[in-house]
Order: structure tokens, then sequence, then C-alpha cells
């Protein structure tokens, strides 16, 4: 493999991620009827003899099949675009199939993170349930010999206006899988009022199967003859195997033998972290083999990695001038002209995902080609990290999708389909690799640690007229050039560049960082930190100023504009989305705090003897969102959450149930990252390893209550499942500061003195 | 040897006794329903019934189960319509779903204990149950749901 190629095509592959890219692969999806001959179809959509889409076919039975390209790790995604398409088709609900596509670039991109599912996929969705639509109302109206215009299609039939003469769809497909595949431009979009299920709650498609403990989940997975792998790993990233004693571990009984993989070279993108693999006839006999192996490793380099130094060079980066990412005005003379200066500087740890089904594949290799099941956010990604792991072409390597036990960007990495398909080659039979919970809190991607140092000079009426403030965390950069100190763009454009704040003079700058640990994209990404530290230091200058934390942030927000990035050095990656079509809107970020004000009873909240509430507000994944947390803090400085109000612009809402579980969602898991969420390391080991060390949020420490708001919105549909994390973060820290006057400026809360 | 019942249907197994039954519910009965999260009993996500309580799966060794009743989430009920898998569905609760076997396990045996359940009630016997997603708050609301719908059968 061409380590300089690789490198060079997984930046594009990652700056994909987050340009405009992503948006032309989607654009490449019409025609799809092209893909209706291709021998390689394996969905019933695309059997079905009338399948005007790589997304939805329909058989004579009337039976709708909707392919869900996007991975099911607990957004509802799987439900939400079948909803998109058979409400455009008309279809009951009742006789729609969903069916999960394979990892295939048909499809477009199947990268199931950056919130961007229904954001990318909504019009496509919408196209293929119209052009179906389409094709039916002219089958009928050809056989009843009438003009199509004075046909309509209404729940699995199409009407003739005139006479009411009915044919169901199942009747129309032998005639209407003759007809052509209407042009896209030509297709027209049922009107808001007539939509039945897009914007009304619809429970998922799998919630009986989870309920009865029938939903199939990667770890589910079995196969005649397959074998079970539970893998040491060296404990420092990059290091190798000195020796290895397995004598004790082969005694065990059902432990047939040990492999040794190979260490990756640099850069590690998704390669397997190398290691001892223990092969088994079962879990158990797997894990318990593992725990009699002896192996001594190298350690290499980052070996020297120790979190809490580590935090400190991060904080000394941030307290001197570093690489300047957007300048608005000048930010030195107005320093310098004197005045009321703040200053503040913010830092959080590192993070683990953990989500609760632990890295697991399968794999069987036959014949020089590969076959994966896996809970992967990306099944592309698994066709090529495989395909590079085996030496095949990625054709050769089919990636089925299983349901995922939560993802939260982790699952986006698939080094262990890659460890499943190694072992399965080398051994000639199916595979199953489990990780478990300690390898996963371990050998994660990591959430980076961050610093942030902010500066700010207000005005005789307290409104800051120069912003200074620098970030420096270890980079996602790395993971694809580990020689990489710096962020790619799309890093910096997470909360950094884009403080929408309307102050004359605005600098932001980043310094270097090494990593001595892979990072990867926790939800929200870079936002969690970026906004922890200027929603708080917002916060900070109105209690300087003596104003209401809301008044004062609306004021701040300005009239309400679009922020105008380009001018000020910056090329916003926009989560990948056009900003023309999709801009930084300050009017939409005043609106969802105003509505926050108003159903959190802002007005009315009495701060102060250990009770408090805090508000903060962000724009992330193209989605508004504002969040006031109250909090309740007692004489130990312990402190619990009774209320926390979401409130979200994501422009049109397909499933407002799901979205408001992601809303609910996000306020736990932030709540609980703020808590208790850190990892750290000595002698390049990360230090935890299960849940009792590595805490994440549980029933009787999350908020008793989570209410969700949405702004009437008809603007473009954007994502819901990250943007509710990072305001949470920040809006709980100001929620302490009313309660105690103590104000956090740093994680996790488990770890500081709040009274 | 170790005869025991597994969703009334009678089982012996023969191997090593100190495997947990959550190995054997799904290596062997390929009951997958009960899902690994920890291996130390700290995420309940493997929670199963043994003679009514619930219990670890991940904790509980083979030897302890000689002439037990073990209940997985896929003998809950003949139907799945047990009063806390109907509740779960009214309420909407799962997200990615994976730890929701265990978390429909744990409530059920609340309710048979307890089937009017406080909130302090909830957070003492669910925050042994982790979820990721953070689906708490409709957990809470749908174990209230049950307990109105009368509670453990």
């Amino acid at each position: 493999m061409n380590a300089i190629q690789n490198v060079s095509n997984r930046r594009s592959f990652l700056k994909g991620m987050f340009s405009a890219g992503a948006l032309v692969v989607v654009s490449r999806v019409l025609p799809e009827s092209a893909f209706a001959q291709d021998p390689a179809v394996r969905t019933r959509a695309q059997s079905a003899p009338l399948s005007p889409s790589v997304y939805l076919g329909v058989d004579p039975d009337g039976t709708v099949f909707i392919v869900t390209h996007r991975s099911e790790m607990g957004t509802g995604i799987r439900t939400s675009l079948p909803m998109v398409a058979a409400d455009e088709l008309e279809a009951d609900w009742s006789r729609v199939r969903i069916e999960q596509g394979l990892g295939d670039t048909k499809y477009g991109d199947q990268n199931t993170d950056g919130s961007r599912s229904v954001r990318d996929f909504y019009d496509a969705f919408r196209r293929a349930g119209a052009a179906a639509r389409t094709i039916l109302v002219s089958a009928a109206a050809a056989q009843w010999n009438v003009p199509a215009t004075d046909c309509f299609a209404q729940n699995h039939e199409v009407i003739h206006r005139p006479t009411n003469r009915r044919l169901a769809y199942g009747a129309l497909v032998p005639a209407a899988a003759k007809l052509p595949v209407p042009q896209p431009a030509t297709l027209q979009f049922k009107p808001k009022s007539d939509w039945k299920f897009v914007g009304k709650e619809r429970p998922i498609y799998d919630l009986n199967d989870i309920t009865v403990g029938k939903a199939p989940f990667g770890l589910d997975v079995y196969r005649d003859g397959m074998v079970f792998a539970s893998i040491e790993h060296p404990p420092v990233i990059g290091g190798t195997i000195k020796s290895v004693d397995n004598a004790d571990a082969l005694k065990v009984a059902g432990v047939s033998q040990t492999v040794n993989l190979d260490a990756p070279k640099p850069p590690l993108l998704f390669q397997p972290l190398g290691g001892v693999a223990v092969i088994a006839n079962s879990t158990w006999a797997a894990f318990q083999g593992r725990k009699k192996l002896k192996v001594e490793w190298v350690d290499g380099p980052h070996a020297v990695f120790e979190s809490e130094a580590f935090k400190k060079d991060l904080l000394k980066t941030v307290s001197q001038p570093a690489k300047v990412v957007r300048n608005l005005g000048n930010v030195d003379a107005e320093f310098a002209k004197g005045g009321k200066v703040i200053e503040a500087t913010y830092s959080t740890p590192m993070a683990a995902h953990a989500a609760m089904e632990p890295p697991a594949a399968v794999a069987e290799f036959r014949n020089g080609k590969a076959e994966i099941w896996a809970p992967t956010q990306n099944p592309q990604a698994v066709q090529e990290t495989v395909g590079a792991a085996l030496g095949i072409d990625k054709k050769d390597v089919t990636c089925h999708v299983t349901l995922l036990g939560g993802g939260f960007g982790r699952k986006s990495k698939p080094d262990y389909a890659a460890e499943a398909a190694v072992l399965s080659k080398k051994l000639n039979k199916p595979v199953k690799v489990i990780w478990t919970r300690e390898d996963d809190i371990r050998f994660d991607f990591y959430h980076a640690t961050a610093a942030v140092y902010h500066k700010a000079v207000l005005d005789n009426r307290g409104k800051p007229t120069a912003w200074l403030h620098r970030s420096a965390f270890p980079p996602i950069a790395s993971t694809f050039d580990h020689t990489a100190k710096y962020p790619l763009g799309f890093e910096l454009d997470l909360g950094l560049v884009d403080v929408p704040f309307d102050v004359p003079n605005i600098r932001a700058e980043n310094g270097p960082a090494d990593a001595h640990v892979r990072i990867g994209w926790f939800r929200a990404v870079t936002n969690n930190f970026h906004v922890f530290a200027y929603a708080s230091f917002a916060d900070e200058l109105a209690h300087a100023a003596g104003r209401d934390s809301l008044e004062y942030l609306l004021e701040m927000l300005g009239p309400g504009k679009v922020l105008d990035l380009k001018s000020q050095g910056v090329d916003y990656s926009n989560y990948g989305a056009p900003i023309d079509k999709y801009p930084i809107d300050t009017k939409r970020l005043r609106r969802v705090l105003e509505v926050a004000g108003e159903k959190s009873g802002w007005a009315k909240a009495k701060s102060g003897g250990g009770k408090g509430f805090g508000i903060a507000a962000h724009r992330s994944f193209n989605t508004y969102v504002a969040s006031v947390v109250q909090v309740e803090v007692d004489s130990k400085g312990q402190f619990k959450v009774p209320r926390i109000d979401q409130v979200v612009d994501a422009g049109v809402i397909i499933n407002p149930d799901r979205v408001r579980s992601q809303m609910e969602g996000a306020a736990v898991m932030g709540v609980g990252l703020a808590r208790t969420g850190e990892i750290t390391a000595a002698g390049g080991r990360v230090r935890q390893s299960n849940f009792h060390d590595f805490q994440v949020a549980r029933m009787n420490d999350s908020p008793l209550q989570v209410n969700v708001h949405f702004v009437d919105s008809g603007e473009l549909p954007t994502g819901c499942g990250e943007p509710g994390m990072p305001p949470v973060i920040a809006a709980l820290g100001n929620a302490i500061f009313a309660a105690t006057g103590k104000r956090v400026r740093e994680l996790p809360l488990s770890k500081q003195k709040l009274v | 040897m170790v005869n025991f019942n597994v969703n009334g249907t009678a089982r012996t197994f023969n191997g090593d006794e100190e495997m947990p039954l959550l190995w054997f519910l799904r290596d062997e009965l390929r009951l997958t329903g009960t899902r690994f999260g920890c291996g130390l009993g700290v995420c309940g996500a493997c929670t199963v019934h043994v003679d009514g309580q619930a219990v670890r799966s991940c904790q509980t060794k083979m030897s302890t189960l000689v002439n037990k009743r073990v209940t997985t989430i896929e003998g809950l009920s003949t139907d799945g319509n047990h009063p806390v898998q109907r509740a779960w569905r009214t309420v909407n609760v799962p997200q990615c779903g994976y730890c929701q076997s265990g978390q429909i396990m744990q409530a059920s045996a609340l309710l048979a204990k307890t089937p009017k359940p406080t909130d302090d009630d909830i957070d003492r016997t669910m925050s042994g149950n982790i979820c990721r997603c953070g689906t708490y708050p409709r957990i809470r609301a749908a174990i209230h749901t049950a307990a109105g719908n009368g509670g453990a059968r």
C-alpha cells in the first residue's frame, strides 16, 4: 500500500465529509434506473419490477421496498428517510418494508456521521417517492385512457377524479414497470398541506423487535463454522510485540490457537492496531485464553504520553500567540486602548465514545473475496479498509450493515472489521472479533483534550469591543497524517471560527498539539469544547457587565444577520453544506434563544442559594439549538439537574419524536460528559478500562425532565444527532455559576470543588 | 452438569461451570436479546431473571443455576405484550435499542415487587442499567406508564 497516496486519499475523504464534495456524490444519485439492470442487485427494492430508484421498488403485490443506506445507531434514520419517500409516494405505511443497503457507492455517501443524513438525502428520497408515484399515475391514466392530470395518487391507489375509479398500486406495477422513469426536473412534489408522514410522529421501524430482543446487532451475527477471536492490543499506540508466551492460553478448553497480528505503519488511519488474537470456539473461551496470554511489548515513541503534563502544555500553548484562523478588525489596537479586560482559560479532558455495543464484526473470506457483517457507520470505509488490509479490491468486499448498539462517531472507523477480515483470511474460516469493554475504552479514537483561552475588552456599557480566543487540541488530522500538529479546517469550523457575536474586532487563533493516541470524532466533535469555552465566556462577560445572561446574549448577537466569514479570512466548510443554501443566520440563533427564554420561564427564574439557571445557544451541523439548564447544588458540591429545555430550529422536521429523542439524549449525554467524562493516560497507556472508572450518565444523575421545543421552520431540513450537545454543556456550567458563584473553567465537574 | 430451565425449556449444561450465563444464552442458545456491555456487572445490558430476580448474566456462573428458572427478554411474555414491553412502545423509549432488553428486564422485576414505584424507587433500581443514548427520561416515563397499566403480572 502506498502510504502517501493513501494519506492523500484519506485526507480528501475526510475533507469530503465536511465539504461540498459530499453533495456532489448525492446529486449523482439520480438517474437511478440505470442500476435496475445491475446483476449485483441484491435488494428487493431493485429486483422489484417497478424500481425507479436505488432506494425504492414496488412489487406486484403492492409491497413497497425502501432501502436505507445510512446506518441506524439510534437516531431513527432507518425510519425517517423512508418516511420521506413513502410520503411522496402516497404509500400505505403498513405496506412499506425497509431494507438495509450494503456498502455500495451507488447509494452515494454512506458515512453516517456529521448529522447530515436528512440534510443530504431528503431530496433524493423525495425524488424516489415522487418518481414512483408519477409512473403509477401515468400507468393508471393509460389504462383508463384518460389524461394523467385527471388522476391522483392516494393511500396506495391511483384515483380517477371525475369517475372515482380506483386502481391499486400493486395492480399497476406490471404496466408501470414498462414506463420510463421521469426526469428529476419534471417531478412535482406534494404541497406541505398534503404531507402525511413528514412532520408527524412515527414509531421507529424496529421498535417491536427491540422490545422483544429480536433486533439484530453486530454482536448477534453467527455463521456456520465460525470461530471467536479476542485480541490483546499493544497497550501503547504504535507498539509492537516483543515476545508472546501462549502456553497457558492454549491450555484453556476451547482455545485453538493464537495469531500474531502485524502492527500498522503510520499514519494509522482505520488500520487494525496489531497484537495477539486468541482464537476459540466460544466468546468465553477466547476471553479466558486471553487472560492467560503473556505478551511483552515494545512500546514505541508514544509511551511518553502523560495526560496531566500534556494538559499543562496545552494551557501553555494557548497562553501564547498562535496561528490566526479568523480576523475581523484589529483586536490588538482595541486592547491597547485599555478598558475593562476579561480573560479566562478553559480546559476539557479526553473522552471515550463507549457505545453500549463494543466494536464487533464477523468476516468470511473465501475465494479472494470478503464478506463482512458489522455495526458500522460507514460500510464504504469497511470496504476500503478491509480491501487494503487483505490486498484485494474494495469491490470484492461485501459489507452488511447490522443495527448499531450506539455509534457516536466511533463506528465510522472500521479497524475491528479489518481485524476480523485479516483473521478470516489467515484461518480460512468465518471469524467473529469481539472487543471487550476494556478494549473499547483503551483503544478508542478519542474525543480530544483541549484548552481554550479567551480575552475580551468591554466598553462602558459592558459590551465587548474586541474578542480574542485561541484553542489547542490534538487534531483528528493526526489520524490521517501522523505528522499533523494542526487541525484540518473543519475542526476549527466547529465552534472556533464561527463564534456568532456581533463584535467589531474578533480574532481566532489555533495552536499546535501532538497526538499520542488515535483522535477521532465524537458526537458534536470540537464544538463540545469550543462552545463550552465561548458560551461560558460570554456568560462571564454578562456577569462582569452586571447584565441578565439572556438579554446580554441577544445583544451580543445584534439584530441578526448572515455571518460573512469569507471576508474575515475563513474558508468555512459549513459541515459540508453550501453556505448560500445554509448560511450562518444569527436571526435564527436569536429566535431559539428567545423561545428558550419563554419556554423555560427564564424571566421569572430565580438563581442563587444553590439553585441556578444557565443558558447557551449554538449553531452546529447547520441546526440552531438553545439550552436552558436548571441545577441544584448541595452543600457538598454535588449537583442535580431537575430540568433542561432544548429549543431546536432544524428546518423542516421529518419525525418530530425522533428529533425530540435526539435532543433528550444529547442533554443526558452532555450532562454526563461534563460531570464525569474523562480519559487520562500514563506512560502512553489509557488508565480507564470500564464503566466503573470511565463513568457515563446514569438514571440517578441525569436530568429528571428534558423538554424539547421546536421553532416552526420552513427552512431546509438539517441534522439533529449532534447539535443538542454543545449548548447543554455550556449552559450547565453557566447554571452552576448562577447557583453557586463558582465559575467552572475545567471539566469534568466531578473533579471541581463547586462550593 | 447443570440442569435448569430457560424460558420454560429444560436445559442441561456440561461445560465449564465458571462460564457466565450470558455466553451460554448467546453463544449456545442464540438467545441474543441478552446483551454484552461490560462483563463486570456495571452496565446492566445482560440483565435476565433468575427465579424472578433481576441478575446480571455476565456475573452469574453456570454452576449457580442448578434447578433455577431463567427468563430472558425472549421469554418475558409469549406475545411480546408484557405491560413493560407495551409501555416501552407507547413511550417510544428506544434509540439504538441495544441496552433496552436489560432495561426492560430490570424494570419488569422492579414492577413485580413494587407495582407503583416512585421516582426514587426508579432511580435506585434502574441506575445500574446504562443507556448511552440517554433514554432515561423515557424509561422513567415508561415505567410509570406500565405501573398505570396495572404493573407487572
